[in-house]
């Protein structure tokens, strides 16, 4: 155990001593076999998922709050859906047409690698520092100022370079741990809610959510987004240079956008 | 070999980044025997867990008479088509039986009045469809165990059948759960609904409440109650009408 554990601090170590500190245009290892690992795990299971769920979603594309909430009742959302023409068409769900216990299989199969990998690189990402190190904000960056010119920067597509490109931007930190802390957890929990077994092993789950009905509309809006997250960070890695991008999240290896004179 | 190309062929369209456009294999892998054998696993992974996690007697939650849906909508059949249930149903069910055989050691044979002297469990719930949407009633019946204990369940029986009046073209309707759901409390034939005596289109005479698990679970129009050791010699072997036709997880627990 304790030399997998000193593994990643070595890594650091040889960055941190290496004088003198990389330029833009050096290439520098960004992201661990953990992280990359995961990434390309979700890549999949969180497209199966949105598109299953698109498909449960058509059998009754209505979402209501509170425990109970069916046809007579009233929904906050209505979506029109017919056999002929789904509220979600069939390009964007899995399988394409009408098939609810076809969608629920898929469901629930990916829901055990969204998951238990999940927990995994949860812990292991508390284990070897990576939450710690690269995720969790700095005093500074949590300044307003330090926050709207971050805003400010992005809206302008001025990104870091050099150095500065090594860490994580205060936006990118917030979304991760949105993501890691926060939508995960909340669309897993308000899923389990929708299953009248767990409710009745953890009835909690439906006092926490105001009910299974209000469960399943968080669960939509949670996957809503989840899909706008990947939409965005989607166009971010195209603006930041995809070849490099999408490099340094298969070999973990990064180079560095070059200064702007 | 087809199903291993065509899975990865979609892979290998998700990990090029080009999303979930090229995804038409899905179809074919939804069909595949393969992945019915994993999803089947997968399947089976969450029942036990589910088994694990959920206390045997652990009771789903039960509602104040203000939390209930004001309108209980009916689904599926609303009015069995067959003959003899238009005659019994025309007769308010007077000459109506409840059969309870298979493996048992005293098959009974109970009228609905008989049923209704029975000791009773009322329980306001929540009914879940697997379409997604849920209402909350009340509802009226005879303990499953007691009737199971009424007739002495033989100690092969592994699953309880319930053999229905309504049909979707000419296949009946049945379901089944295992004992765990069979005796546990909540687990209802039920004669009544919001304090009126079950009305045609929720399943009258009798309709089975299995709390724990989804709306096709909960047989409406209950005929028979057979105690049996393996599902496989009923309707197509899967355990119910939609497991057999179109595949619903016969565990609907989630």
């Amino acid at each position: 155990m304790p030399v997998t554990a000193d593994a990643p601090d070595e890594e650091v170590e040889i960055e941190e001593a290496a004088p003198p500190e990389p330029r833009g245009g050096d290439i520098v290892y960004r992201h661990r076999a953990s992280t990359r690992i995961w990434h390309w795990l979700n890549a999949l299971t969180i497209f199966v998922m949105l598109m299953s769920g698109m498909m449960i979603f058509n059998a009754h594309p209505r979402l209501y709050w509170g425990e109970y909430g069916a046809n007579p009742d009233r929904a906050w959302l209505v979506l029109s859906s017919t056999r002929a023409a789904p509220a979600f068409p069939g390009w964007a769900t899995i399988p394409t047409s009408y098939n609810l216990a076809g969608a629920r299989s898929w469901h629930f199969l990916f829901a055990w690698l969204l998951v238990v990998p999940g927990l995994l690189y949860w812990t292991w990402s508390f284990w070897n520092r990576h939450i710690q190190r690269d995720l969790a904000p700095t005093r500074d960056e949590i300044s307003p100022r330090h926050i709207w010119q971050d805003i400010k920067d992005h809206a302008r597509l001025r990104f870091p370079t050099g150095p500065a490109a090594r860490h994580y931007n205060i936006l990118q930190k917030a979304s991760y741990l949105g993501i890691l802390f926060f939508l995960l957890p909340l669309i897993v929990l308000t899923g389990l809610t929708l299953s009248p077994g767990m409710d009745a092993a953890w009835p909690w789950l439906l006092d926490l959510f105001g009910g299974r009905q209000s469960a399943r509309s968080l669960h939509f809006i949670a996957a809503a987004l989840i899909a706008g997250f990947i939409l965005v960070h989607l166009v971010m890695v195209v603006l930041a240079g995809p070849i490099n991008e999408i490099r340094s999240m298969i070999t973990g290896r990064y180079r560095l956008p070059r200064e702007k004179p | 070999m087809i199903e291993k190309i065509s899975r990865r062929r979609m892979i290998a369209s998700l990990g090029t980044g080009a999303g979930g456009l090229l995804l038409s294999g899905c179809d074919r892998i939804t069909r595949s025997a393969g992945f019915q054998a994993v999803q089947s696993a997968a399947q089976d992974l969450t029942m036990g867990l589910q088994r694990l996690v959920i206390d045997r007697g652990a009771l789903a939650r039960e509602f104040d008479a203000a939390d209930m849906s004001p309108v209980f909508r009916t689904n599926g059949n609303v009015m069995p088509v067959s003959a003899s249930y238009q005659a019994h149903a025309a007769s308010a069910f007077a000459d109506w039986r409840l059969v309870v055989d298979g493996l048992v050691a005293r098959p009974l044979s109970l009228s609905l009045d008989r049923i209704r002297r029975l000791p009773a469990r009322t329980q306001i719930t929540r009914h879940d469809c697997v379409e997604g949407w849920s209402a909350i009633g009340k509802w009226t019946g005879v303990p499953l165990k007691l009737l199971l204990h009424g007739a002495g369940l033989r100690s092969q029986a592994r699953y309880i059948v319930f053999h229905c009046a309504d049909d979707f073209g000419g296949n009946p309707y049945y379901e089944s759960i295992d004992l765990v759901d069979a005796f546990h409390p909540q687990t209802i034939l039920a004669w009544a609904m919001n304090d009126r005596p079950l009305e045609i289109g929720h399943g009258a005479p009798l309709r089975l409440r299995v709390e724990r698990q989804l709306g096709y679970k909960h047989a409406k129009f209950v005929m028979r109650v057979e105690a049996v050791e393996s599902l496989a010699a009923i309707g197509l072997g899967k355990g119910g009408y939609w497991e057999d036709r179109v595949g619903y997880q016969w565990y609907a627990g989630i």
